[in-house]
């Protein structure tokens, strides 16, 4: 056995290796050969920490010290400083973990205390590119159960009793999923994996590959072996490099271990795994569409039934999972499903991944026991909204999710209770909006968003997102006219029962769910010609206060456009005809006396 | 292709090298590692102690580096945690009181009084 005294584990996720962490690793190890170290120190590439906020990280253990923004500069000094000296960097540690001269523990920082690694369990902890790294945390213990303790009816009931659904949105039952993948009847059945992940803002699906790949390689031979499957594919975006990069280095190493292929493990079950590399379409993590994708075929959807269970890849029976899915399916092999079902709410059990993004201090990947609430999320485990802005709301499941407002802070976070205030669990991206956010923007973004990607094959979807945008468009210009938001509705109404596929049908949810809450938004937009948010262009005026204004000719000479006039030392005014809305006046002056509004 | 009892080896095998990035529930040998301890040779210390639990399989302990603790004159100064045990400081150590620090302290929970602070002075 080798011994090394010290592992330094570099986050390569994408990330922090878009802050040159790779640079960061490269420099670890020649500055260990400079000082004689290789031989007692391990450098490791590992995935997402989650708080990609503060990257590039690095985590020297046995002291698990927690360094942030790291720059390739800094190496040497923690080379020279914490690895020939013990002296751990204090200037580098991540300040949350730093208390009166002491290191506290990375599981005492309010980012990690409260959440429950399940999914993530070696994100961050394991070279993933190493299968024996995976093997050492019970790796591929859960597999050898199923192959040789468990029939395939045992391992769906047991899935069945964890209470696992779906983690890429819907929430449909995962056991009950395979039982009928199981008991479809076909000579060929296939097995895939969802890794389409395209909200705005989600990135679980791709940490996970990135940091643990062979849990979902080995989720879905167990999925095989339950329905009776010896083929899986998984469909992966091409966007995601390291991802695909990862997966493929741990498919090859299964297969040289036997993991994967014919007979594995000596028990004479055959299951291999293919990667196929989607294009980056929003429609195709629609699951008929992912399919088409996959067959060749325009990644657009099809009615259903037949469902894929029956009728899927190549018209042969077909199971299809999302990661983060998987990623929790060996866990409840090994551990139990009474361990699973004792996390989480009465009715949604198990932890969920979360992306959070937007105007949050903690920007990164969070994961949490089901039933936690938002203010727990943003608050304490996200760090609030930077610079003491005021929280306003959250949206969750993306371009098909709603908005969360702060009303619903504390309502525990669950499949039916995201439902029932007019939101959805989603994949797990979840967006913060401060008080600076005008929620008929967010609207409009996101139903852009939903106008680009929709595939075209059915008329709601493609005219009826087109026509509501433009009413938010008209919104957004001052143009808004009474009934307008009668129209939106109207039109949200008749998509959402009329559009082909789930992601029509949930398209005009964000719209709705900010009328719902920020109805007065919209009327202040519509009959006020105001935007309260201060975000929409057209609607924005900026003013000079006459008591206020000592005349200095500051902002006059900032203004780009020479909208600003007035004599030294009297009252400035702009001229409204001449305003770009730029805002480097307001900027400019120091005594405050320009408003916008 | 790999038998289970072969995936058994791997993942003991494994587990005893990067154990120390989960809880750490064992053994800490902490070597003082300033200027002071390197120059009194703590680095052939650190290496010894390395090699010796290298050389016996133990899994359970962890070394671990720390600057200067004030008594430059004792150094090198090798401290060993025990779970629920005091902490034993020993003092001038060398390669071969390292190695009997390992297997008698470590290995057997034998401490050698002889090499700690107090009675080596």
């Amino acid at each position: 056995m080798e011994m090394y005294r010290s592992h330094i584990m570099i986050c390569r996720g994408t990330g922090c290796s878009s802050s040159n962490s790779e640079q960061i690793a490269k420099n670890f190890e020649e500055q260990l050969k400079i000082h004689g170290l290789e031989k007692e120190i391990i450098v490791e590439r590992t995935g997402c920490f989650g708080l990609c906020a503060l990257g590039p990280i690095v985590i020297i253990y046995p002291e698990a010290a927690f360094y942030s923004q790291v720059k390739p500069e800094d190496v040497e000094e923690i080379v020279k400083e914490h690895l020939v000296k013990g002296r751990i960097v204090k200037r580098l540690l991540y300040a949350e973990t730093v208390v009166e001269d002491r290191i506290k523990s990375i599981n005492d920082v309010d980012f990690y205390r409260k959440q429950k690694r399940v999914a993530l369990r070696n994100c961050g902890i394991i070279n993933p590119e190493d299968i024996d790294e995976y093997i050492a945390f019970d790796g591929y213990k859960a597999l050898t159960k199923c192959l040789t303790e468990l029939k395939p009816e045992e391992v769906i009931d047991i899935i069945k009793q964890s209470g696992l659904q779906g983690r890429g949105g819907a929430g449909f039952p995962t056991g009950v999923k395979w039982g009928f993948a199981a008991a479809a009847k076909g000579d060929v059945k296939y097995v895939l994996c969802n890794a389409d992940e395209g909200d705005p803002g989600a990135f679980m699906d791709r940490s996970v590959l990135e940091g643990d790949p062979h849990a979902v390689l080995e989720a879905m031979t167990i999925a095989g072996y339950a329905v009776g499957g010896n083929q899986g594919y998984v469909y992966v975006r091409a966007e995601y490099p390291i991802a695909v990069k990862r997966l493929g280095i741990a498919i090859n190493q299964a297969k040289e271990y036997g993991l994967l292929g014919k007979n594995i493990l000596g028990t004479g079950f055959d299951f291999d795994i293919e990667i196929r590399l989607g294009a980056g379409a929003f429609v195709c993590g629609e699951e008929t569409a992912l399919i088409a994708s996959m067959e060749g075929e325009r990644g657009a959807p099809r009615p259903r039934p037949p469902f894929p269970a029956n009728k899927g890849l190549f018209g042969k029976p077909t199971l299809l999972n999302n990661v983060e899915t998987y990623a929790n399916i060996c866990n409840i092999i090994n551990k139990g499903p009474e361990w699973f079902a004792s996390m989480g709410t009465e009715k949604s059990k198990g932890t969920k991944i979360f992306a959070l993004g937007g105007k949050i201090h903690n920007t990164g990947l969070v994961e949490i026991e089901m039933g936690t609430t938002m203010r727990e999320i943003v608050e304490e485990i996200g760090g609030g909204c930077p610079n003491g802005k005021k929280f306003k709301a959250a949206q969750t499941g993306g371009p098909s999710g709603g908005c969360v407002p702060a009303e619903h802070f504390d309502v525990p976070i669950d499949y039916e209770n995201l439902k029932a205030i007019g939101s959805m669990m989603g994949s797990g991206g979840l967006i913060v909006m401060d008080e600076d956010n005008c929620m008929v923007d967010i609207a409009r973004f996101f139903l852009d968003f939903t106008v680009d990607e929709s595939c075209g094959k059915c008329t709601p979807c493609r005219e009826g997102t087109k026509r509501m945008y433009e009413i938010l468009e008209k919104i957004i210009d001052g143009k808004g006219e009474e009934g307008d938001l009668e129209r939106l509705e109207n039109l949200a109404k008749n998509i959402s029962q009329t559009a082909l596929c789930a992601l029509g049908q949930t398209a005009p949810n964000p719209v709705l769910s900010t009328i719902r809450y920020f109805r007065d938004e919209y009327e202040a937009h519509i009959k006020e010609k105001r935007c309260p948010a201060g975000v929409c262009q057209a609607l924005l005026q900026y003013k000079i206060n006459p008591d206020i204004c000592t005349g200095c000719t500051i902002c006059a000479r900032n203004c780009p456009v020479d909208a600003i006039s007035g004599k030294r030392k009297e009252a400035h005014v702009i001229d409204q005809s001449k305003c770009t809305k730029c805002g480097v006046c307001m900027e400019k002056c120091p005594f405050k006396a320009i408003t916008r509004g | 292709m790999k038998t289970i009892q072969e995936l058994e080896e791997i993942r003991k095998k494994t587990l005893e090298t990067i154990s120390l990035r989960k809880d750490q529930t064992g053994t800490r040998v902490v070597v003082g590692m300033a200027t002071c301890g390197i120059a009194a040779g703590a680095r052939p210390v650190l290496l010894a102690i390395m090699d010796e639990i290298k050389k016996h399989n133990l899994s359970d302990v962890i070394v671990a580096q720390t600057g200067c603790i004030g008594l430059c004159v004792y150094e090198p100064i090798v401290e060993v945690y025990k779970p629920g045990q005091e902490k034993v400081t020993y003092v001038k150590v060398n390669p071969s009181k390292a190695i009997r620090i390992v297997n008698e302290h470590i290995m057997k929970d034998k401490v050698v009084d002889e090499y700690t602070i107090g009675t080596e002075a």
